[in-house]
């Protein structure tokens, strides 16, 4: 598989990551290597093998649904780039 | 007990214990190696005296006043990945250049609780994502051992810090090799335990399903020690295993007779280095006077594991760094037209090029149509490749080989070509796929004089024979006794 220039543009959009017209050939090379490497694995036949993700094969707890966490929000938000009166502000959206 | 520079864990808990040496002298002496060494090595992203010398003199006053605590006064510094209320956390990312933690990872707060003393937040791959330390935002970090060759990745500052004598032990993290491979390049014993079994909690993530804590040290015996006050049940993380307590220790001093190495054909082919092949075998020859065996296994799938890797790792890693958008935390570009170019440019500006590879990648695996034909695929991977090993545990109790196919390189020889630099972990990725508990132990040296390291992988919560067999090698050799000369 190679990508074209277009695709990179397009997954840099998903990701929402900027790219310039000049990164586009770099990444788009780097790209290709890269799944010319991962493109490996499907050689190998899969069918009813069942897909691991955990080890142990774990299955995730639930927690009882009760109130766990105090307000953080003053400390939290000492971290934001922007925030007032307890909001995280970014540009206007709705006109 | 007399104390030095490059006192074990062991050896300093005893020379605290004798009174020879203090809390606060401890954490002085490190804090003033690691600052005078800081323009050399690059090991440390933040140090603060302050904060170092009123966790060590509490831990004097406890020890005073008769408070135990198994680890009480003994420093460690801490990959700067791990938050740590107060301290400054950047994941070696200009993206987090100026994020103060506002709470502290399982991890740090179970080594406190033991009664270590933090000395610094180390350096460290942008995200934990290289192999090298050549991706930090903050500057390589140099392998003390040979300041022109790297220290590992990406816990490289991890390594040079316990090499260099900046501190007994840290911490770091391990997602496709980042404890182990640095472990060997840097002369050091470094163990990633089975997945679930220290917390994820307060560790920023990369690739939730393979990232897990571990610890590096010296020997073997201070791995058990550190690993013994890192695990545990954290009803925070939903992967934490929920189970009793154990002692890594317990079984140091059990003789290796009737050991069966299991040694996997595929990490002893071509691509080893000769002067690392050698070394091996040297290793295996000592293993085998201590009363191992060795008997030859196969794990045909294991040759997918860097492929596989390179889907779940950046799936998840494009889902993880998603949270970074200039809004909450971390960099907001200066200038932007709207909302949606204030993402892009702030992403854009905020992560190294390495870093967005892997999102970009991640992104692409997990778009709309791509999911059976990559993460799905690749998770079918997994578990052939943890059937090979499954069955290897038939006929042998651990596994054993190269950690790395290459020795610690020059600067710049691997990081224009993100492929060769993947390949550098081929042999440590299959354990984190898998979730099985890996190590990696000096054992000799190479051709060029750098440090050849010998990989264990066990079986599911096998930590505590994996540490006995590393032990019983290191009681009959002295690889891990040597210091560079810094």
């Amino acid at each position: 598989m190679s990508l074209s220039p277009q695709d990179i543009e397009r997954i840099a959009h998903l990701a929402r990551i900027r790219v310039t017209p000049a990164d586009v050939l770099d990444v788009q090379a780097k790209l290709d290597g890269i799944f010319k490497l991962i493109d490996e694995m499907q050689a190998v036949n899969t069918q009813g093998i069942e897909p691991m993700s955990h080890g142990l094969d774990m299955v995730l707890r639930l927690r009882d649904d009760v109130v766990t966490e105090i307000d953080h929000r003053e400390k939290y938000q000492k971290n934001a780039p922007e925030a007032a009166e307890g909001y995280f502000l970014v540009p206007k959206v709705i006109e | 007990m007399s104390w030095n520079t490059f006192s074990t864990v062991a050896e300093t808990v005893n020379a605290l214990d004798d009174k020879k040496v203090s809390a606060v002298e401890l954490a002085s002496h490190y804090l003033d190696r690691a600052e005078a060494l800081q323009p050399v090595l690059n090991a440390y992203v933040t140090l603060d005296r302050e904060k170092t010398l009123a966790e060590a003199k509490v831990a004097d006053q406890k020890r005073a006043t008769g408070e135990a605590a198994p680890l009480l006064g003994v420093p460690i510094a801490h990959k700067d990945i791990y938050l740590i209320d107060g301290w400054r956390t950047t994941c070696g990312s200009k993206m987090l250049e100026n994020f103060v933690a506002p709470y502290t990872s399982t991890v740090v707060k179970n080594m406190s609780a033991a009664g270590m003393v933090t000395l610094g937040k180390l350096n460290m791959d942008e995200f934990a994502m290289g192999s090298s330390n050549e991706t930090s935002y903050f500057g390589t970090v140099k392998n003390p051992w040979d300041l022109t060759r790297v220290p590992g990745g990406s816990s490289g500052g991890s390594a040079a810090s316990v090499a260099a004598g900046l501190t007994p032990a840290s911490t770091g993290t391990d997602t496709g090799g980042s404890i182990r491979q640095p472990a060997m390049f840097c002369n050091l014993t470094g163990l990633k335990p089975t997945y679930g079994v220290c917390s994820r909690f307060g560790i920023i993530a990369f690739a939730s399903s393979l990232d897990q804590a571990g610890p590096f040290a010296q020997t073997a015996e201070d791995c058990a020690l550190l690993l013994n006050a890192m695990a545990g049940f954290d009803a925070n993380d939903a992967t934490s295993l929920d189970r009793p307590k154990e002692n890594y220790s317990r079984d140091l001093a059990k003789p290796l007779t009737g050991l069966r190495i299991g040694l996997p054909k595929e990490f002893f082919g071509e691509g080893v280095a000769p002067g690392i092949a050698k070394a091996v075998d040297d290793a295996l020859a000592v293993y085998r006077k201590l009363g191992a065996a060795t008997v030859q296994v196969s794990l045909p799938n294991v040759k997918y594991s860097v492929p596989a890797y390179y889907v779940v790792a950046p799936a998840e890693a494009s889902s993880n760094l998603s949270r970074f958008d200039g809004v909450r935390f971390g960099h907001r570009a200066e200038k932007y037209d709207d909302l949606l170019d204030m993402y892009k440019r702030s992403r854009a500006e905020g992560f190294g090029p390495e870093v967005k590879r892997r999102i970009l990648i991640g992104t692409y695996v997990l778009s709309h149509g791509y999911y059976d034909a990559y993460y799905l695929q690749a998770g079918k991977l997994r578990r052939l490749i943890a059937e090979d090993f499954k069955r290897a545990y038939e006929v042998c109790d651990v596994v054993m080989g190269p950690t790395a196919p290459e020795s610690a390189f020059q600067f710049g020889s691997k990081s224009d070509d993100p492929v060769k630099m993947y390949l550098n972990d081929i042999f440590t990725i299959c354990a984190n796929l898998t979730g099985q508990p890996a190590m990696s132990h000096p054992c000799g040296v190479d051709e060029n004089g750098q440090h050849v390291g010998m990989q264990i992988i066990g079986n599911y919560l096998d930590e505590a024979r994996m540490l006995n067999v590393a032990h019983q090698f290191q009681l009959a050799t002295d690889w891990h006794k040597r210091h560079p000369s810094i």
